[in-house]
């Protein structure tokens, strides 16, 4: 008896291991195949001719990415801007100042808006936001625009990561002990005195998560930008142009990557740029935050 | 002074809580006005007829199935993927472990890498294998999408009990493994929402499936086949210039949505229930 | 600029004491205070006064009242949208529940130190001038002097003046109590509350904390809930004993201790229930 389920433990222990093995090795291949395939193409070209040209031309063998990490980071930039005061405002008011019914029903409404699928919010956005900068804003601005823009890819980026940053702040702004305010209320501090000087004080590692983790998430977003970006290639001049941004990129030619020489590495090492600029960022970032841990101990 | 800055900061926060709420309603707005109408009983139980992109008959039953093939594969793969990988380095590895600490960190980097690297990393897999555009091909991508997401959901449960149920189980004589299937037990409600989470966010990706499972009028009937999604019916269709084939693309996006909505709700539900029935 | 480490200035000069004009009411005054929490009937009918400049002890069981009864006196019930309060609280001849009082000043005048320490997310000397800094206090130099002040007066001034600039949340628990409670009097209060202030803490600090606050009643009104009879015995000049949210006796320690005039006090201090 205790035989059997002696092997069935073990069986499960290596079960396990190698699964939780395999799952982290996934991580590697990842990373390591698209190298592999994008080798080719590096070098052929020399990795600083392909990031800082901007000529793209495969057919006649002119990989340039230059101008796609340039749209890539404009959108990523026009979001976080729009995104983060909108976020913070919101939190902040939420946790401190609305009632438990509106904090609960918001909790709802934040939750829903994550889950909606980036596919959806692309097809808002070509309803709504593009006609309204094509119309309404750009005339002010520009003398033409079609509305597929940076700023649209910007605008439709920033609703999708709202929710996301919120949903990490009200736990952050939630998590700050009740002790902490009421000692700052009972020296004499308002409410918005205590929310400047300690709650946000407080908060100021959970805040900076927040925002890496919705940097890296916008940076990567393919198919809502995809919709209402434009995919021109020249480098964007305003906002109010059409740009390309590197998912894009791969998601609009992986069709004919098979019939160019050199394209489908080129894609590939479109993927891999995405895949190492991110990994990078999230590391980087995660051994900043336990700096600051440690530091200030907040 | 100090007054006028509370009341200038009270008036932003109000607007911006305001502002984001009145979004949400104009999106699911808009997701309406343009799909109830084309929404029928017609649309949603018979495939395209004369091509996709330009044969005014038909609905999107070819989306629905192929997705709903497509989550269901792969949320039983990541399952048992995902449940021992959790199980393992909650219970079994001790709680300061190195390897569970570099297994956190490695799944949370995964947990960030954006579906498209998935999409074009399953692409890669495909070609190696020798596979084509297919059902099998979309499972693989969305398998490795949901993975992380779901670790990282069950984890998150999984953290929360308490030490002393472990050893209470270890000290009746109990194997790894026979503890394991106890704690399991305990983690169903923890599990179902992290399988709904996983849902939502594998049915809705496009770039997972855009390079590796194809797209097709019909409805599979082997792994090997490529298949339609619900994604991707909204993203190919929407730009066609024939009306009735747009309205099919709105009428995707409306399903999806509702599917969406089902799931946000009843994951809400259960994580109530769950924190409910907490020791 | 260099600052010195010990200002030359000795003798804080404390501020006088913003009384109404023939006021002659005792420092504190509750009249007739009830308090809901929802439905709940959880504070019935308290009056009580508390006199100047001693250290008054509120005990009884756990679940009586006396922390909720102590944190009415700076209202520190306001956020808390399911609690109601009718009945009038007197601080310096002024109702703090009426519907015109004005909320931050009152709170100035009182330190509340809680029972787990709680320092805030910065330095030790920006803990300190937090509360004079909010209220307008400027100046470098100025501060300095205030924190080496409070953290005199605690006793935490040798402890910590290698590192002023460091994080508060490094020190030890009875350090970080004592800072509390220089950080409290460093908006100048004429009421110290304690709530339960030595319960988190070990033996020694408590001694050094108790010890603090028997060197304060002589400036200030202390008003102290404690969790454990012996502490009030030790300490207190005033005794008000609760049981189930309402007052049952209040008087000299000498007199509750040793001649308590109700039954329900004689049962719990001679350890009937606790």
């Amino acid at each position: 008896m205790l035989k059997g389920r002696l092997r069935k433990d073990r069986i499960a222990r290596h079960y396990m291991l190698t699964v939780t093995i395999l799952a982290m090795f996934v991580l590697l291949l990842i990373g390591g195949g698209l190298l592999v395939k994008s080798l080719p193409i590096i070098q052929e070209k020399g990795l600083w001719t392909l990031l800082s040209t901007s000529n793209w031309r495969p057919f006649k063998g002119d990989f340039g990415f230059a101008s796609y990490i340039v749209s890539t980071l404009y959108v990523t930039g026009i979001a976080i801007v729009i995104a983060l005061p909108l976020s913070l405002l919101t939190s902040i008011y939420i946790i401190e100042y609305a009632s438990p019914k509106i904090l609960r029903a918001f909790s709802s409404v934040v939750d829903l808006l994550s889950g909606i699928p980036p596919v959806i919010y692309g097809v808002w956005g070509t309803l709504t936001i593009v006609p309204f900068i094509s119309e309404t804003l750009a005339p002010h601005y520009v003398e033409f625009s079609t509305g597929y823009s940076a700023l649209a890819g910007g605008v439709v980026l920033a609703i999708m990561i709202i929710p996301l940053i919120i949903s990490i702040l009200m736990e952050v702004f939630g998590a700050v002990p009740k002790e902490m305010r009421e000692a700052s209320m009972s020296l004499g501090a308002t409410k918005w005195q205590t929310v400047k000087k300690v709650v946000i004080r407080k908060s100021i590692p959970g805040i900076v998560a927040a925002v890496v983790l919705a940097i890296s998430r916008a940076f990567g977003e393919t198919i809502a930008v995809l919709m209402v970006c434009g995919n021109f290639t020249d480098l964007p001049k305003s906002i109010f142009d059409a740009c390309y941004p590197i998912p894009a990129l791969i998601a609009n030619n992986y069709g004919e990557m098979m019939s160019v020489p050199k394209y489908e590495s080129a894609l590939m090492f479109a993927a891999f740029l995405l895949f190492f600029i991110i990994v990078v960022f999230n590391v980087i970032s995660r051994i900043v935050l336990i700096q600051i841990d440690k530091r200030y101990q907040l | 002074m100090k007054k006028l800055e509370e009341k200038i900061f009270k008036f932003l926060m109000i607007g911006s809580t305001a502002l984001i709420l009145s979004l949400l309603l104009y999106i699911l707005y808009i997701i309406l006005k343009k799909g109830l109408p084309s929404l029928s009983w017609e649309m949603i139980s018979q495939i395209p007829s004369g091509g996709f992109y330009l044969g005014k008959e038909g609905g999107i039953l070819n989306a629905i199935m192929g997705s709903l093939y497509l989550i269901f594969f792969s949320v039983l793969i990541s399952l048992c993927i995902s449940v021992p990988v959790v199980m393992y380095l909650n219970f079994t590895l001790r709680r300061k472990s190195k390897l569970a600490a570099i297994a956190r960190l490695t799944f949370d980097v995964l947990f960030g890498i954006p579906s498209i690297v998935y999409g074009a990393f399953g692409f890669t897999l495909m070609i190696y294998f020798g596979l084509q555009a297919s059902l099998l091909g979309g499972i693989i991508a969305i398998s490795l999408l949901i993975i992380p997401v779901m670790i990282r959901s069950i984890d998150e449960v999984a953290i929360l009990i308490p030490n002393e149920l472990v050893e209470a189980t270890k000290s009746l004589g109990a194997t790894n493994y026979e503890t394991i299937k106890v704690i399991t037990r305990q983690l169903l409600p923890g599990i179902s929402t992290a399988v709904l989470l996983s849902i939502g966010r594998g049915i809705g990706d496009a770039a997972t499936v855009l390079f590796t499972a194809g797209y097709t009028d019909s409805i599979p009937s082997s792994l090997m086949q490529p298949t339609a999604s619900l994604p991707l019916a909204i993203f190919f269709q929407l730009s066609s210039p024939i009306e009735e084939v747009q309205n099919r693309a709105y009428s995707a996006a409306l399903v999806l949505t509702i599917i969406i909505l089902i799931l946000s709700f009843s994951a809400r539900y259960f994580s109530r229930r769950l924190s409910k029935n907490k020791i | 600029m260099e600052l010195l480490t010990e200002p030359l200035i000795k003798e804080q000069p404390k501020q006088t004491r913003s009384r109404k004009p023939g006021c002659d009411k005792p420092h504190i005054e509750v009249e007739k205070l009830n308090l809901y929490i929802q439905n709940n009937h959880i504070l019935k009918n308290i009056s009580l006064s508390i006199p100047d400049k001693s250290i008054t002890c509120i005990i009884g069981p756990s679940g009586c009242g006396k922390t909720t009864l102590l944190r009415t006196f700076n209202r520190l019930h306001d956020d808390n949208v399911d609690v109601r309060i009718t009945g009038k609280l007197f601080v310096d001849c002024e109702d703090i529940y009426a519907k015109d009082a004005e909320v931050t000043h009152i709170r100035k005048k009182m330190g509340l130190l809680a029972q787990r320490p709680c320092s805030l997310p910065m330095s030790i000397q920006d803990n300190v001038v937090y509360g004079p800094r909010l209220h307008g206090v400027r100046g470098k130099q100025k501060l300095h002097e205030i924190a080496y002040h409070q953290l005199s007066a605690v006793g935490l001034w040798d402890e910590v003046k290698d590192r002023l600039k460091t994080p508060a949340s490094k020190l030890s628990i009875g350090q970080q109590q004592r800072l509390c409670l220089a950080r409290g009097l460093a908006v100048e209060p004429d009421i110290i509350l304690g709530d339960e202030a030595t319960s988190a803490l070990d033996p020694i600090s408590s001694k050094t904390i108790e010890e603090l606050f028997v060197s304060l009643k002589d400036k200030y009104t202390i008003v102290l809930v404690t969790h454990t009879l012996r502490q009030a015995k030790r300490i207190a000049d005033y005794v008000a004993f609760m049981y189930m949210g309402e007052l049952i006796e209040f008087g000299t320690a000498d007199q509750v201790f040793n001649n308590p005039k109700h039954k329900l006090t004689q049962e719990y201090i001679s350890g009937g229930f606790s």
